[in-house]
């Protein structure tokens, strides 16, 4: 992936970002840029409004006030893809998962059955491509999710909360295909409540509370000496 | 009782020796039911999807409406068709009354809201697990709508096949524009109807045993392809 693509969508600038569900401020004067190449995790306590914002960054939700800019331009763009927490998959096979998702961004015919078979073998699908995708155990429904984002081959990758439900087998395989995918050039903002993930994964944490960014900082400073009383206390209570 | 039993048996004996005059009868019933669950099919299931997806003003009342259209009284239907293609109306010019393509037309307008309320419903469930997966993927308006007429492609299998039974099983608007002429336009519920009525009991009760089996045996049918989609695909 050249210079060029990074430019398209990147970085993303939430500027004054705020959201407001049923009468309740969801997120409040959000000011957050997503750098290109990063792996920016966003923490917090539940109800933080972390996957909102992940929604906000990725286009799906429009923010009641403030505005987002992904590069130069104000409408998202479509080097973005995002896996969930539930893992949505149509009932095709996984390997026809993929291909659905390549057709909607017009990627067809041979080029397609390439990067379907790639993608599934790099998430360790390879030999299950054929099977129906709904009827997988967790864990590879969501390695089936991560190959469909992958074979989209994306400028950035939103993750929310990928490993919630998921043993740790199943965690350290998502995690590792999530590497897999930063080391070829992808940026990854990805939400998660595990301090423990965050920590073997993240370069740049978003911390909110109560819908507000108490700390956006290097990594290894947030978990070494959190600025914010909140971040702190999200730290220590891990530690306890 | 006598009579009962008589006629049942003969029924049967009719059933068993496929009967010429029942084979046609039930022959054209099935073609013609066919017929209008094919054209419902093709106008229902795109209108139910657009609905499920499309956010337009007054959505809840034309929701509703649809979904009172449901209970159509096919008689009503037979009335209104039967004024469009009489002579003096205004497709008089087609020459289409008392035909069985008339017929189709009856029960197409009968079933599509059967067709596209259920197929709104089955879509709009779908939608909702789907809906920011799809966005997520740039899927535009009419890409979201195949992809979830295809991934409730079983489950709209049943929804066409309760438009046939109702399609198969109603009588007011097929007698009004078909007119129940014999070898014509005679369907099994035109033929009970009139049969019952002339004390022809034995072919009434053989037509009525092959409708019940017909109609069970669908349900069956979609019922364990339903089971088997399910454990196949989940």
């Amino acid at each position: 992936m050249g210079d060029a693509a990074i430019a398209e969508g990147l970085p993303i600038v939430a500027a004054g970002v705020g959201v407001v569900r049923r009468g309740t401020r969801v997120l409040d004067a959000i000011d957050v840029t997503i750098e290109p190449r990063a792996r920016t995790f966003i923490l917090g306590a539940n109800g933080a409004g972390k996957s909102t914002l992940l929604r906000v960054l990725h286009g799906l939700l429009a923010p009641d006030a403030g505005t987002v800019t992904w590069g130069s331009g104000r409408s998202r763009p479509a080097g973005q893809a995002m896996v969930f927490q539930r893992p949505v998959l149509l009932r095709r096979s996984a390997a026809g998962n993929v291909r659905h998702a390549l057709a909607l961004r017009g990627v067809r015919g041979s080029e397609a059955q390439r990067r379907t078979d790639d993608a599934l073998s790099r998430v360790g699908l390879g030999e299950i491509g054929a099977r129906p995708a709904r009827v997988l155990s967790g864990g590879e429904q969501q390695r089936v999710a991560l190959a469909r984002a992958w074979a989209l081959e994306p400028e950035v990758l939103f993750l929310d909360e990928p490993t919630a439900s998921l043993d740790p087998p199943a965690t350290r395989a998502v995690e590792s295909i999530v590497e897999a995918i930063h080391a070829r050039g992808t940026t990854i903002v990805m939400t998660t409540h595990s301090l423990g993930q965050a920590k073997r994964l993240a370069d740049t944490v978003i911390f909110l509370s109560a819908g507000k960014v108490t700390e956006c900082t290097d990594a290894s400073q947030f978990f070494a000496s959190p600025h914010s009383s909140e971040g702190r206390i999200f730290v220590e209570g891990e530690r306890l | 009782m006598d009579t009962i039993s008589q006629s049942f048996a003969l029924a049967l004996s009719m059933v068993a020796h496929l009967d010429a005059r029942l084979t046609q009868i039930v022959g054209l019933s099935v073609t013609v039911s066919l017929a209008s669950t094919l054209c419902s099919a093709v106008i229902g299931l795109p209108l139910g999807a657009a609905m499920a997806i499309a956010r337009f003003p007054g959505r809840d009342p034309v929701i509703v409406t649809l979904n009172a259209a449901m209970g159509l009284p096919p008689v009503v239907v037979g009335l209104l068709v039967y004024l469009l293609l009489s002579r003096a109306g205004p497709l008089g010019a087609f020459g289409l009354l008392f035909t069985p393509t008339a017929m189709v037309i009856a029960q197409t307008i009968l079933i599509v809201p059967i067709v596209a309320a259920l197929t709104r419903q089955v879509v709009e469930d779908a939608w909702a697990e789907y809906r920011e997966q799809l966005r997520s993927l740039d899927a535009s308006w009419w890409q979201s709508s195949t992809t979830l007429l295809w991934d409730t492609r079983w489950s709209l299998l049943t929804v066409l096949l309760a438009g046939f039974g109702r399609a198969a099983s109603e009588v007011g608007a097929v007698i009004i524009v078909g007119g129940n002429i014999d070898g014509v336009t005679r369907v099994m519920t035109t033929a009970i109807a009139l049969e019952t009525s002339k004390g022809d009991l034995a072919l009434a009760l053989g037509l009525g045993i092959v409708l019940l089996t017909l109609v069970m045996a669908l349900n069956v049918g979609a019922h364990l392809t339903r089971q088997w989609a399910r454990a196949r695909f989940g």
